[in-house]
């Protein structure tokens, strides 16, 4: 399985803080990697690193084999590297096709599209209906304003959204945490289909039930770095935890993924 | 997107609008407002033996030009969440720059310079509320406080009578079946569709309305939330500099103190026209028919004899009512 | 909520800053001088018609001729009392020895100007009147119903057939605006609500509010051919309205003020007659009843002292004293 995207070594000081200690980090095609660790464990800064918000002091990134200097979010963006975060990053008085192509806009073609500007609503209509129905999101209509959706259905819009736009990774930073049960189900379902449909998905959470429901590998980060990867399949989820915290020291557990 | 598989019929289907046009006028922010404009002309029509003519008619058009043209500037800056409390003073700052300059010298020149003076104004709003964040509310209230104080400086307090056909000509027009339709009201209209069609069918709309909407998420799509609210501010200053000349062809005065409350009328206009205070919810259609509200009040009012200050009262009962409207809609809206 | 902390926050800074726009008040030296240690308060109602300028220049002037310190404020808005109270506890703070006061409202400022007599201070108001009118020590202003009396009966003598009247009214519960609109009716001879009263619309006082009313009366009532007009700007603005509708021939307008531009306006037949008002006197009586008080402790006359009130017209009638156009741009205030 090739590794599409991978960091060696990234560490980044805010003074005397240690945010990121040598730490790895690696993206298998296909797979949806939880990244879990405690409150004040460096993994929004391992992610904004990986996004372009932040820059390491030192350490590198690899995208599909090659090395990348993002300067800003948008150098990763270009990259195909999206991310879909915890507040709910959609405008809910516009409709679902102007959220899902908020920023990247089509326009007509010819005269209409170079001169007067003009939008291409329909072709716009046809893409984000596809796109729809390809993550299985059954709305009632792609005109539909957001502010009529569910909560689950919002969030169901967001990650339609980047999943629509992203060419190497799906980076999804809590995308649960405002959720009742049955929606959480229900972006979680999405979150495999976003895998199904090819793309790689980093998973941030603090639900362990949820990240071992749809996980393939986990990345535990405890103070500053990853101090295992492991396989769902092969460890608990109290022992998970206990590493995570620091009960159990990473060597004790055996199945390293 | 990509357009790798084939469009799935059955699929796209969820695409389309069910109920058809007339729900979906019927939902629109504009049936509202023009629903209150049929029943005040119904209700003046029947009432009054004077208000249901041509001559009437085309007078509360030519009526509500100016603070119409203000209201459609700020309609822009109040979908973005944003507020304009100097856009009067910046119209009436523009109007005696242009009335002082063409009384010894160039009209045309002069109707430059006053569109520079609301590019220049409507920028430094623009630059102080996104560059440095800075609140509009205050940002505008300080402007017009000083450029109140400003015009009547630069003018010593008089007015310029304004006798160039340049500058008057927008009161002109032609008669259309007996109809007097200045061209005034055809730049008011026309501003009207430029501006609703730059909203409603261009990219640059479409982020006007996500910036006002959600900021936070209009930026992490990566829409350069700044950039869009000074252009937002630019656009609104040359509606502006288009009111100035309204003014100056409606009333050719060049008037330092006129105008005190246009902006808190353009406001009125936006707000009974449907638009959301709160940013992203709206358009300039609505807003032209709530000037046109407020003008038809106004002028029924009047003829039906009724003291002036029931007007205010009208007014205010409608403006409560379009805020509890917008309010509803938000609250119910967002579970 | 985000949106309400945003709120709140604009809600202070809006207090503050109208806070530091009442606070306005400056103090300015006079040019030194023997009577330096006599301080004057001027509160001004500095409305952007050149009217309260030139009242509020004369006002200053006398007094800085006379040696005097002047501190000033200016209530910047129409019926801002609360401005000119804070200026005038300022001003007892301070011992000024005379407050000359232009007020925003006739009773809002009753309690405050009963403190500053209570200190020794003496109050005179110059424009408008207090209600009771024995509240300030003296007043020296235009008296507006007499000013409405004359252009009434001037309309009276020219209008003479069919009277169809629009009043162009500012609030009628400003002092002068109510003066006025009074003293037309009584100089015409009619009472309010007369079957001769086509119409009446408020106006802001300024030419384009002017305008609007104008066209809206005349949409009802297109044989107008009489205009009462609260001031010159609202005549100007009025006979625009007639003139886009082409009645402007058959419509006579009355008005108040005697700005040179109103004059000029007398003169090229737009209005056809003004009565006129003399600010610059109002302030020089304010300061010389000020300088008798000042000096040996004698208050003027209580009650109003009339300034001065002359109808202009180039088209007299009969039986009512009047002067010429030429005559009003002699004798006019403003920029002419």
């Amino acid at each position: 399985m090739t590794t599409v995207l991978q960091a060696r070594g990234l560490t980044k000081h805010y003074g005397h803080v240690v945010a990121m200690d040598n730490t790895d980090f690696d993206l298998r095609a296909g797979e949806i990697l939880a990244v879990i660790g405690d409150n004040g464990a460096g993994k929004s800064t391992l992610i904004k690193a990986l996004t372009g918000a932040v820059i390491p002091d030192s350490g590198t990134i690899s995208l599909k084999g090659e090395e990348v200097h993002f300067r800003d979010a948008l150098d990763a963006r270009k990259a195909g590297i999206e991310t879909v975060y915890q507040e709910l990053g959609v405008a809910p008085a516009l409709d679902i096709t102007q959220n899902l192509y908020l920023g990247r806009e089509q326009r007509r073609k010819g005269f209409l599209g170079t001169v007067f500007r003009k939008l291409d609503k329909p072709a716009m209509r046809r893409g984000s209906a596809r796109q729809m129905a390809d993550l299985g999101i059954r709305v009632q209509s792609i005109r539909q304003k957001v502010e009529t959706l569910s909560g689950g259905q919002r969030q169901a819009v967001a990650v339609a959204r980047v999943a629509a736009w992203a060419t190497s990774v799906v980076i999804m930073d809590e995308p649960t945490a405002a959720l009742g049960v049955r929606e959480t189900n229900q972006v979680l379902g999405l979150i495999e289909r976003v895998r199904e449909n090819g793309l790689p998905v980093v998973l941030i959470s603090h639900n362990m039930p949820n990240v071992f429901q749809v996980a393939d590998r986990i990345h535990i980060h405890r103070l500053g770095r990853r101090i295992a990867l492991v396989d769902p399949n092969s460890t608990t989820m109290e022992e998970a935890v206990a590493v995570m915290t620091g009960a159990k020291s990473p060597e004790s557990l055996g199945g390293r993924a | 997107m990509t357009d790798t598989k084939p469009a799935d019929a059955a699929l796209l289907e969820q695409g389309e609008d069910r109920g058809g046009p007339v729900r979906a006028f019927v939902s629109s922010q504009v049936a509202g407002p023009l629903a209150a404009l049929v029943l005040a002309v119904l209700v003046f029509s029947l009432t009054t033996s004077t208000f249901l003519n041509a001559g009437n008619l085309s007078l509360i058009a030519t009526q509500s030009v100016v603070v119409g043209t203000l209201a459609l500037g700020q309609t822009l800056i109040i979908l973005t969440a944003g507020i304009d409390l100097a856009n009067g003073a910046i119209m009436v700052m523009a109007a005696v720059v242009i009335g002082k300059l063409a009384t010894d010298g160039n009209a045309l020149w002069a109707l430059v310079a006053g569109l520079v003076v609301c590019l220049v104004l409507g920028g430094l709003n623009g630059v102080l509320i996104s560059r440095f964040s800075l609140p509009p509310f205050i940002v505008t209230l300080g402007v017009l406080s000083v450029l109140t104080a400003a015009a009547r400086l630069y003018t010593d307090s008089q007015s310029y009578p304004i006798s160039s056909d340049l500058l008057t000509i927008l009161n002109d027009g032609p008669s259309i079946g007996g109809v007097d339709i200045t061209y005034g009201v055809m730049l008011w209209i026309g501003l009207t569709a430029v501006l609703g069609y730059a909203l409603t069918q261009t990219a640059w709309g479409v982020r006007v309305y996500a910036v006002g909407d959600n900021r936070a998420a209009a930026a992490l799509t990566g829409i350069k939330v700044k950039r869009v609210l000074l252009s937002v501010y630019l656009t609104a200053a040359v509606v502006y500099a288009f009111a100035a000349w309204q003014a100056l062809g409606r009333t050719p005065t060049a008037d330092p103190s006129g105008y005190g409350t246009a902006n808190l009328d353009s406001i009125t206009a936006v707000v009974i026209g449907g638009t959301s205070l709160f940013g992203g919810r709206g358009g300039v259609v609505g807003t032209f028919i709530g000037a046109l509200i407020v003008t038809v009040l106004a002028n029924g009012l009047t003829q039906a004899g009724i003291d002036s200050l029931y007007q205010q009262v009208a007014t205010g009962v409608l403006v409560v009512i379009a805020v509890a409207v917008d309010h509803f809609v938000r609250t119910r809206q967002t579970r | 909520m985000n949106t309400t902390r945003r709120l709140a926050a604009a809600g202070i800074a809006m207090t503050l800053l109208t806070g530091a726009a009442a606070c306005g008040s400056k103090d300015e030296a006079a040019s030194g001088g023997s009577g330096g240690d006599v301080t004057i308060g001027i509160v001004e109602l500095n409305l952007s018609n050149p009217f309260f300028g030139t009242l509020e220049k004369a006002t200053e002037a006398a007094a800085t001729a006379k040696g005097w310190k002047v501190m000033k404020a200016e209530a910047k808005v129409p019926g801002d009392s609360a401005t000119q109270v804070t200026a005038i506890e300022n001003m007892i703070a301070r011992n000024v020895k005379a407050i000359v006061l232009d007020p925003a409202n006739p009773t809002a400022l009753v309690d405050v100007v009963k403190k500053a007599r209570d200190k020794g201070i003496l109050v005179v108001t110059v424009n408008a009147t207090l209600t009771p009118i024995d509240a300030a020590d003296a007043t020296f202003a235009t008296d507006n119903t007499n000013a409405g009396k004359l252009i009434g009966q001037w309309a009276k003598g020219t209008v003479t057939s069919n009277p169809r009247i629009a009043m162009l009214d500012f609030d009628l519960s400003d002092g002068p605006a109510g003066g006025r609109h009074n003293g037309f009716l009584e100089g015409y001879g009619i009472a309010e609500g007369a079957p001769e009263i086509a119409g009446s619309a408020l106006t802001k006082g300024t030419v384009e509010t002017g305008q609007s009313a104008m066209e809206n009366l005349l949409s009802a009532h297109s044989d107008i051919n009489l205009v009462y007009t609260i001031n010159e700007p609202v005549a100007h603005g009025a006979y625009t309205a007639m003139k886009n509708k082409g009645v402007e021939s058959k419509v006579t307008t009355v008005s108040v003020d005697g700005a040179c531009s109103g004059v000029q306006d007398v003169k090229d037949g737009i209005i056809g007659a003004t009565a006129m008002q003399f600010p610059s006197k109002m302030g020089e009586m304010a300061v010389a009843a000020a300088a008798e008080y000042i000096a040996n402790g004698t208050k003027p006359k209580s009650g109003l002292t009339d300034s001065g009130t002359v109808l202009i017209t180039d088209k007299p009638v009969a039986g009512l004293e009047s002067q010429t156009s030429e005559w009003g741009l002699q004798n006019c205030w403003g920029e002419k």
